[in-house]
């Protein structure tokens, strides 16, 4: 993810173009938004499950170097063997030598944006290893080389009959119905012999828990348990945020995620182990904790926040600007609001600075949020970053300008009036329409009110004498 | 100790970072319903995922077992070590899950478990590999799952159940699974299909140990 991602702006105008995305990105969102309303408000003390999410992840962050050593000797004591990478060629190099060391060629893989991040499948099949997504819609995009435009529903865009038509060429030769019962039955097949088979199962998951060394994963299909509970060998490929301190923190975020994600009161399926367990499940456990940019993250203090995120969706769910573009257009595997502030910070602000104006700072994404990340905040520090690191020197340069007029009253008063002179010529029935460049990008989209003939410190002077 | 280990570590460390107050946990954590308030829920939350449910008293569970298993033209069901005889529905085969391979568990019809706890307020069950609860793989590969749970077992809230988990997890390490209704996908179109690659259908036998029979 170092490279420079490309403009949301461009990348929006192109994904806009696509009415089935926008269609059924629309009834997703819309749906999933309701049944979240529905299932919080249920909840009478969910404000109370808010502050304390917020609260564990914030004391997450300040004792992180701690909680990740206690999550370590406890995994190693319960059996389990622990590996930390810096970055994601060496988290994908972890987990290829331990495909290797078990001569696995094939392995079988959980629904994971930790795992997305890293580029784990390509790099994987560079050296010859076929790495199967099992969840159902990530099935889909991987049969057809697509990928992910919603966190929770990542084949949103795609409708049944393309569907029927992929399967028909790919994993179920013949089939005719449309149907998703009779889809999910296709894939059901498919992944069946291929769970019984596999040698190898990695996973990313929602939480470790430093003091007991447990790690959960929380899913619906069941792909999840088959992954991590069959093959002899499993990888757990985690982000060094998703440690929560002790096993009773999962009593607030296994109530906060559920009903934020699927607006379920609770998923179908959550499974926890620590280490391994004599005949039950793998024999052999790995933990991969990956950096990869979040000390990077953790370094603002403002910014730092993004850490709390538990991948809910809620606020793709609620984001005006999200329900629009949908998921491509931010480039990342972290889409919407979230998306905004987690990537530029992950990859550097200078490689992804559009991403903090792709939101119209409307708030809805921080009153929705179970951890309570205040994104419009960040949002606004990041684009302050995002104007600091800017390679455009007369945008910095007209900021500073910017800065000089507005932080001098007699410079604004000056400022105003040769304004109020100066915009005469623009001046079109009492609005202006057109400014010539550099400003022209302001008046491409909408009408600019005029400067006012006389100034509000003018009329009071005249008023008061 | 490993490069990227240290590096991690001393990035974090480098870091300047304010300790923060002690968490507040103002949240529900005991809850208010009476006992038989607490099983309706549980019951009904859990047919709320379209689990089939069923109150019996002790006696009944065999005859029950049986009855479920006929809805589902199922003959051979595998169960856990610790099976109890008095579950034992007549006219089904059970295969006592010693080590079975998964070839061998993907051939029988169902499983019928027992489970160590379930929380009312969100349906669900948890197993924690108890000798009633079998290990994972049982009540994952077949496509039925019977499961048993008696009403003192039910617990109201999440952090009751977490509470009482606590214990096991720390001191066993035994590894959990929370279900709560059959495996369920809405990736297409939002339309939601019960039953992908865990037990496509779930049935929930409720023992009321105050119920007379």
């Amino acid at each position: 993810m170092t490279r420079t991602l490309e403009s949301f702006p461009a990348a929006a105008r192109h994904e806009l173009k696509n009415t089935q995305l926008r269609t059924n990105l629309r009834l997703a969102t819309d749906t999933i938004r309701e049944k979240r309303a529905r299932v919080v408000s249920e909840v009478p003390d969910w404000e109370e499950l808010r502050d304390a999410g917020r609260a564990i992840k914030a004391d997450v962050l300040a004792h992180l170097d701690d909680y990740l050593l206690t999550f370590e000797r406890n995994v190693l004591e319960a059996g389990g063997q622990v590996h930390w990478a810096r970055d994601a060629a060496e988290a994908n190099t972890v987990v290829a030598e331990i495909a290797r060391a078990h001569g696995a060629s094939e392995l079988v893989k959980v629904k994971s944006l930790t795992t997305d991040e890293i580029g784990l499948n390509d790099a994987l099949a560079a050296l010859g290893i076929h790495a199967l997504e099992t969840d159902f819609a990530e099935l889909i995009l991987q049969l057809d080389g697509d990928w992910s435009s919603h966190i929770l529903v990542p084949a949103i865009h795609r409708n049944r009959n393309e569907i029927r038509d992929l399967f028909a060429r790919t994993i179920a030769p013949g089939i005719t119905s449309n149907e998703p019962r009779d889809l999910a039955e296709a894939a059901r097949r498919y992944l069946r012999e291929r769970f019984l088979e596999a040698e190898l199962g990695v996973s990313g998951a929602n939480f470790g828990v430093a003091e007991t060394g447990t790690v959960c994963v929380v899913e619906s299909e069941g792909n999840g348990r088959m992954c991590t509970t069959l093959p002899p060998v499993l990888v757990t490929v985690l982000g060094i945020e998703k440690i929560v301190p002790t096993f009773r923190d999962l009593e607030v975020f296994l109530q906060l995620l559920p009903r934020s994600s699927t607006g379920e009161r609770m998923n179908p399926y959550t499974s926890l182990w620590t280490g391994v367990t004599d005949e039950d499940g793998p024999r052999e456990f790995h933990v991969v904790l990956l950096d990869n940019g979040r000390t990077n993250v953790l370094r603002d203090e403002i910014g730092r926040q993004a850490l709390h995120c538990i991948r809910c969706s809620a606020c793709l769910n609620v984001c005006p600007v999200y329900a629009r573009t949908g998921g491509h257009a931010y480039g990342s595997v972290y889409p919407g609001p979230i998306g905004a502030i987690l990537t530029p910070q992950l990859v550097g602000v200078e490689n992804a600075a559009s991403l903090p104006f792709a939101s119209s700072l409307c708030g809805a994404c921080y009153e929705v949020c179970p951890v309570k990340i205040d994104i419009p905040t960040v949002l606004l520090h990041l684009r302050a970053e995002a104007v600091r690191s800017s390679a455009k020197r007369r945008e910095r340069v007209m900021m500073k300008a910017a800065a000089w007029l507005l932080g001098n009253a007699r410079l604004f008063a000056l400022g105003l009036r040769a304004a109020s002179v100066g915009q005469r010529p623009f001046l079109r029935r009492g609005v202006i329409k057109r400014l010539p460049p550099p400003l022209a990008g302001w008046t491409g989209t909408r009408d600019l009110k005029p400067v006012a003939r006389q100034t509000f410190r003018r009329w009071w002077k005249a008023r008061q004498g | 100790m490993s490069a990227p280990r240290e590096a991690i570590l001393a990035r974090i460390r480098s870091i300047e970072r304010a300790p923060q107050p002690a968490v507040a946990r103002a949240y529900r954590r005991a809850g208010g319903l009476d006992p038989r308030s607490r099983l309706d829920r549980l019951a009904e939350r859990l047919a709320d995922y379209r689990a089939d449910v069923e109150s019996v008293d002790a006696a009944e569970v065999g005859a029950t077992v049986e009855a479920v298993c006929e809805r589902h033209a199922a003959r051979k069901l595998a169960v856990p070590p610790g099976f109890p005889d008095e579950w034992r529905p007549a006219a089904v085969e059970l295969v006592l899950d010693q080590g079975l391979t998964t070839r061998e568990l993907d051939a029988v019809d169902g499983a019928l478990t027992g489970c160590t706890l379930a929380i009312a307020e969100t349906g669900t069950l948890v197993l924690a590999g108890g000798t009633l609860d079998g290990r994972r793989a049982l009540t994952l590969v077949p496509d039925l799952h019977i499961c048993v749970v008696q009403s003192s077992q039910v617990v109201e809230l999440v952090p009751e159940g977490i509470a009482a988990l606590e214990q096991l997890v720390v001191r066993s390490r035994r590894p959990l699974t929370f279900i709560s209704g059959p495996s369920a996908t809405s990736d297409i179109e939002l339309s939601r299909v019960e039953g992908v690659h865990g037990p496509r259908r779930l049935a929930v036998l409720i023992i009321d140990e105050e119920k007379q029979p």
